[in-house]
């Protein structure tokens, strides 16, 4: 193993991990505005999108505090590349059918309520305040999420099917939320965070109940895709979300908005 | 505005003698200002009509999201894109309890949607114009949902009880878009050179439509007299626009932006501002489905709803299985 990282640099890279997270699915989400299959849901989508991105605020205006060159949330969200986002692979695939969104919701509520759960007992006062103030809206996604994957799941005969088609497709990225590495291994040292693969059983029972209930059938392979979360290899698409989330930024530097 | 060419019985004003002892206690409790409750007698064409203006504005909500949904995931800040989202579920919210207040006359959430879907109902004519630089989002706010609440505030008075109560609730919200609209063009207009020229676009390209959300001239509307009658309608088109310019022209001056019209002018005698017409022909064929973004809009919720028919299907699927289930537990 290379030379153990500085706390402040693993820190940073802790919080580029929360808040990448939720800008990019906020992202995702929000591209579902007006375009959704009843009002209730565009509604909820919004409203799972505002949140989103106010805990991105939260969790990229912190790294810019940690990492103290004067950069704001903003110039973190809409000044870097590709390579420098930690996000995880399963928020920045596309959204696919709404059976598919709700799915990979479900999937990353569920990872990212357990969690915050375990956040609020961070040594950093500041970690456990941001989990503190969005653990109660990612247990309502969770709610909602769950609720609809078994509606949905558990419903006609097409919309089981394709709910079926979501978990498949997906379920290679969910292996990426449990993998450690360094920076883990750093923040644990510190009791700032918890070791990502610790919260897998809790996951897998909360899922296992879920899924059971949309009469669902998790897939047997273990494999994940990586490299969100370190940065080494996103998917080609998040190079398309940047380009069209960044352009104003990009496009007219230094303006104020 | 959100609910332009409504008819009423495209007739006059019917006379107290015309009138049935039904009508003529109907007509006494509006002129009393009571409110019309849903489970209240009503006359068939007061029924017919509030479907229709609250339907056409229930719609308005629900298309109005897509010019602005248009720049969400463009938008430059994570609070600017946070305020666009809050937003835009505001609209969508206003939809929903403007279908649910429709609803009350008897009439489904989902008859309306078919009746959008097919272009039997309209939505207002403001939104088949696109939304083309990052300033029009603020421009939608400063002067779509600025228009929209000079039209809104007197129908919080309207005589059908749960539209009155529903527009207390959207007029708050709209205010609060409206401020948030003029914050951001206001942005724009103090910035770069690029952004400043962004903001004369927007409002350049956005003056003249929002002028036609008020409807046509007065004297080309013979039909808004029974409206107004029945208090559905509480201004004239005219009344409302002659506002709305008033209004907004120092707001103009204020930004230090260039008048989008060179005929306005502040008439001494009047004690408003004059105007330039919009181009009424330009209206009348945007109606008509050739504005320049009919065509998508219609076919964006179109395709929103029949995409989204599995996922109906499967939640009623789901539904009925476990009221089954609960009969059979019990």
């Amino acid at each position: 193993m290379s030379t153990p990282l500085k706390r402040d640099e693993a820190f940073l890279q802790f919080l580029l991990r929360m808040g990448d997270n939720t800008l990019i699915l906020g992202h995702r989400v929000s591209e579902w505005c007006g375009h959704a299959p009843v009002l209730e849901e565009d509604i909820a989508l919004a409203n799972t999108a505002l949140d989103l991105i106010g805990q991105t605020q939260f969790w990229l205006g912190l790294a810019g505090e940690v990492q103290g060159e004067g950069k704001s949330a903003d110039d973190i969200a809409f000044l870097r590349d590709v390579w420098d986002f930690r996000n995880l692979l399963l928020v920045e695939v596309p959204n696919g059918d709404f059976g598919h969104t709700l799915m990979r919701q479900f999937l990353f509520d569920a990872w990212h309520s357990i969690q915050l759960g375990r956040l609020l007992k961070s040594s950093d006062a500041r970690v456990a305040a941001i989990a503190e103030k969005t653990a109660k809206e990612v247990a309502y996604h969770l709610e909602r999420s769950a609720d609809t994957v078994v509606g949905l799941g558990d419903g006609s005969e097409e919309s089981r099917r394709r709910m079926q088609e979501a978990l498949d497709y997906l379920w290679p990225y969910v292996g990426e939320m449990f993998q450690s590495d360094d920076v883990d291994a750093a923040m644990v040292a510190a009791g700032i965070a918890p070791d990502p693969a610790s919260l897998r059983d809790e996951y897998d029972a909360l899922i296992s109940r879920v899924l059971a209930g949309a009469t669902l059938t998790i897939p047997d392979s273990r494999f994940g895709h990586k490299g969100g979360r370190t940065g080494k290899m996103h998917t080609e698409h998040l190079g398309h979300l940047l380009t069209q989330m960044q352009w104003l930024q990009r496009a007219y530097p230094g303006a104020n908005w | 505005m959100y609910a332009q060419m409504v008819q009423s019985t495209g007739k006059g004003v019917k006379s107290s003698e015309d009138m049935t002892p039904e009508e003529r206690a109907f007509q006494a409790r509006i002129d009393a200002g009571e409110k019309i409750e849903p489970k209240d007698w009503m006359p068939p064409a007061y029924r017919k009509n509030l479907i229709r203006q609250i339907g056409q504005h229930a719609h308005s909500e629900i298309v109005g999201q897509l010019p602005e949904g248009n720049w969400i995931t463009r938008a430059p800040t994570l609070e600017r894109k946070a305020i666009l989202l809050a937003k835009v579920q505001d609209e969508a919210g206003h939809g929903l309890y403007l279908y649910c207040a429709a609803e009350t006359l008897g009439v489904s959430r989902d008859d309306l949607t078919e009746m959008l879907l097919d272009g039997r109902m309209k939505y207002s004519s403001i939104f088949n114009y696109p939304t083309l630089n990052w300033s029009d989002i603020g421009a939608v706010g400063w002067l779509v949902d600025g228009a929209a609440i000079i039209n809104q505030v007197p129908l919080q008075r309207t005589s059908f009880g749960p539209y009155a109560r529903a527009m207390v609730r959207v007029c708050k919200e709209e205010s609060f878009h409206a401020r948030q609209g003029f914050d951001a063009i206001r942005k724009m207009a103090d910035g770069t050179p690029a952004q400043k020229r962004m903001a004369q676009d927007s409002l350049n390209r956005l003056w003249f439509p929002a002028l036609m959300m008020f409807g046509p001239p007065d004297k080309d509307s013979p039909h808004s007299a029974q409206s107004m009658a029945w208090k559905i309608k509480m201004n004239t088109n005219d009344e409302l626009r002659q506002k709305f310019v008033d209004q907004t022209v120092p707001q103009i001056e204020f930004l230090g932006l260039d008048l989008p019209d060179s005929g306005i002018q502040w008439n001494e005698e009047h004690g408003h501002y004059d105007y330039t017409d919009p181009d009424w022909s330009e209206f009348f064929d945007v109606l008509k489905g050739n504005g320049p973004c009919n065509v998508d809009r219609l076919a964006a919720r179109n395709k929103a709803w029949d995409d989204g028919k599995w996922v109906r299907d499967g939640l009623m699927a789901h539904a009925k299985k476990k009221a089954a289930a609960k009969v059979a537990a019990e």
